[in-house]
């Protein structure tokens, strides 16, 4: 359990954390979030006492960090896999670690062979890749078997085995009883791994919730319906009959209409009085990335210029109005897949062609202006989106399967 | 990993259904734990000590620069045929070639220390250990006793070495005094000195920045003094001469530039006193700044 209370730092006159107060429980993987300059680094540097707060406490078990007894034994941290001396060798990094802390020798090369290390132990780390940095960074973090662990972007650099690993390790550490604290700009991975977000930006606290809340919290839940494309008199007899029934009918560009406040039953049973047929009804929970972007977009410090191309804008397609209500709108298939343990209840089935749009792929529009059409976003076609998809898909179930052997490992 | 079972997919499940049933139990690591002390501190200094190729470099260069300049002046001296006069100490020949090595020790000290804020080591160590002083303890010991020994054993064997070279020339038998101090008082001098350096490189934190102000603060005072003729700065000079660090270091070999100043195992107090200072300082830095 890390909890922090009124934690603030001040560098000179600027203020990176400021009155920051949240608990960290054990048993879950906590994602923490923030935009670049956020203040992340620096409260984890806090929580681990090589920063001293300006005001404030934070402890880990109802201590501070320097009080703990034996510290390492009860706290893992990867804050920066860059933090070795680049002439040691991993093992011997590993082992000036371990006797710090008095853990046995023998417990160094089982972490090195948790993290997949074993071959190049005895290799100068200066030499090895971002990914194997990491790992050694991890294999730190997890060498005094810790009941709390921190995490500073650990899937950085790895290759998509190791960011599957990661996901895994956390998810079992989790399992089995310890606090997980990891923090990461990787939405899509975020929303696969963490059960409970805190979110801050500006050095202050946004959010402190279940990543389900978060995602309805901050996102808009939408409906996409599809009349046949040959009839479009068809798409304006919906259009009238669901406004009318008082929902809030938005043009998509492809010709699909996203329909927000009616429930997916009410427009199917709208469609049949007025005797529209339908080829798409489908239901949409917006991605954690959406959510995240909705909430941190006022607290953004470093940002890429919004549009410096304005001038070869084109003209928006005709019936199209400034989507300003619901962001994502001109990306169809911008949303990553749910998550999966919590995500996606309200509207269980797997979804249909839409969702598979690669996470990053379609990326340009939350980094520039949120809520903005991106002059160049074509409609995606749905079907070669599906592909990327299915890798994503599979992941969440192969996930207790893979992890029952990294827990193994790391049991003893 | 243990053997590629294919787990089956229900096995899973009964896990994260454990862990939701309590999901307050906490974690118990089979690992005993145990209260750290200074010995965890200091296996773990030494470890990092032997296992960067630095310390291999800096301390070889040493060896060779004290046994191998020793050696030398020894042989040209032996081969002048009586350059020494009655008065003089063989064991005086090996001044030389400490004085040079000290640089490789100043230059160990301080990578000892500023080398882990270069890299960024600094915060897994004090990740690792919370207790700052505690590590700062054990780096300044272990470097001590490392610099210490190996010094001790270089001018041992050049001492050794040299008054076997001279044996038939007409210098003096040395004491038994003066081969304690040309050996014993060399060495801890050169030690301590080295872990002035170790100190400077924790509070600078920056290798080529305290490299350099140990290397300008070992030569500067001689080479200034050289340049001040004026005869009102008379005072001046002859104080930064008697204190430079090679005329402290001379004292030792009985061969110091005046009759003034320290003498005897005053340069040995000294530098104790420097280094408590030094010590004081950079723990109380290592404990409030932040890493």
């Amino acid at each position: 359990m890390i909890e922090a209370v009124g934690l603030t730092k001040r560098y000179g006159d600027k203020t990176a954390v400021y009155n920051l107060s949240f608990q960290v429980r054990p048993g879950a993987v906590t994602g923490f979030l923030g935009p670049n300059g956020s203040g992340k680094s620096t409260t984890m540097r806090m929580i681990l006492g090589l920063d001293n707060p300006s005001a404030g406490t934070v402890t880990i078990g109802g201590h501070p960090y320097g009080k703990l007894p034996n510290a390492p034994r009860q706290v893992g941290a990867l804050l920066d896999a860059k933090a070795v001396h680049g002439g040691r060798s991993a093992r011997n990094h590993l082992l000036s670690l371990a006797q710090l802390s008095g853990i046995p020798a023998r417990r160094v090369d089982e972490v090195l062979g948790v993290v997949g290390l074993q071959e190049v132990a005895k290799r100068r780390s200066k030499g090895f890749s971002l990914g194997m940095g990491q790992r050694l960074g991890i294999a730190a973090a997890l060498l005094g078997d810790p009941q709390v662990l921190l995490f500073d972007e650990p899937v950085n650099g790895l290759d998509p085995e190791g960011i599957l690993w990661v996901r895994n390790l956390m998810k079992a550490l989790a399992a089995e009883g310890r606090t997980v604290f990891v923090s990461s700009h990787l939405m899509s991975e975020m929303a696969l791994t963490a059960d409970h977000l805190i979110v801050i930006g500006r050095g202050q606290l946004l959010a402190d919730m279940s990543v389900t809340d978060f995602i309805s919290a901050n996102s808009a839940d939408f409906a996409r319906v599809r009349t046949p494309g040959t009839e479009p008199q068809q798409r304006e007899k919906l259009t009238s009959a669901l406004t009318e029934a008082g929902g809030h009918v938005l043009p998509e560009p492809d010709g699909a209409l996203r329909v927000t406040g009616l429930p997916l039953p009410r427009i199917s049973d709208l469609a049949h009085e007025a005797d529209v047929r339908l080829w798409e009804l489908s239901p949409h929970r917006a991605s954690l990335e959406e959510a995240y972007m909705r909430m941190t977009q006022g607290a953004v410090d470093y940002r890429s210029t919004i549009d410096q191309k304005a001038g070869l804008m084109q003209p928006l397609p005709p019936g199209a109005q400034p989507p300003v209500q619901v962001p994502g709108q001109g990306q169809p298939g911008w949303y990553a897949p749910p998550p999966p343990q919590q995500g996606g209840q309200p509207f269980a089935p797997p979804q249909p062609p839409a969702p598979g749009q690669a996470p990053y792929g379609g990326a340009p529009q939350p980094y520039g202006a949120p809520g903005a059409v991106n002059p160049y976003a074509q409609p995606v076609p749905p079907a070669p989106a599906q592909p990327s998809a299915a890798p994503a898909a599979p992941a969440a179930p192969a996930a207790p399967e893979n992890s029952a052997p990294t827990k193994s490992e790391d049991a003893r | 990993m243990s053997t590629p079972q294919t787990p089956l997919p229900q096995a899973a499940p009964p896990a994260r259904e454990a862990g939701a049933a309590a999901p307050y139990a906490g974690y118990t690591s089979p690992i005993p734990v145990v209260r750290t002390h200074l010995g965890h501190a200091l296996a773990s200094e030494w470890t990092k000590i032997r296992s960067v190729r630095s310390t291999m470099w800096t301390l070889g260069v040493f060896v060779l620069l004290v046994v191998g300049i020793g050696l030398l002046t020894g042989a040209i001296v032996a081969n002048s045929g009586s350059d020494l006069s009655g008065d003089d100490d063989p064991l005086a020949l090996g001044f030389f070639g400490v004085l040079l090595g000290s640089i490789a020790v100043i230059t160990l000290g301080v990578l000892t220390t500023a080398s882990e804020y270069g890299t960024g080591l600094i915060r897994t160590t004090a990740t690792a250990c919370p207790a700052r002083g505690r590590f700062l303890v054990a780096k300044a010991l272990i470097f001590f006793l490392v610099s210490f020994t190996v010094t001790l054993v270089s001018t041992v064997l050049v001492a050794v070495l040299q008054t076997a070279m001279l044996e038939g020339s007409s210098a003096r038998q040395p004491t038994g005094g003066e081969w304690f101090k040309a050996t014993v008082g060399v060495s801890l001098y050169i030690a301590l000195l080295g872990l002035f350096s170790l100190l400077i490189g924790s509070v600078l934190r920056h290798s080529a920045g305290g490299i350099t102000v140990m290397i300008g603060a070992v030569l500067a005072p001689l080479v200034i003094a050289l340049f001040m003729a004026t005869s009102s700065l008379e005072k001046v000079r002859t104080a930064l001469f008697e204190y430079s660090i090679p005329n402290q270091l001379g004292v030792f070999y009985s061969s110091s530039l005046s009759d003034s100043g320290p003498s005897g195992w005053d340069p040995l107090w000294i530098m104790i006193g420097a280094v408590v200072v030094a010590f004081a300082g950079s723990w109380l830095l290592l404990e409030k700044r932040d890493v």
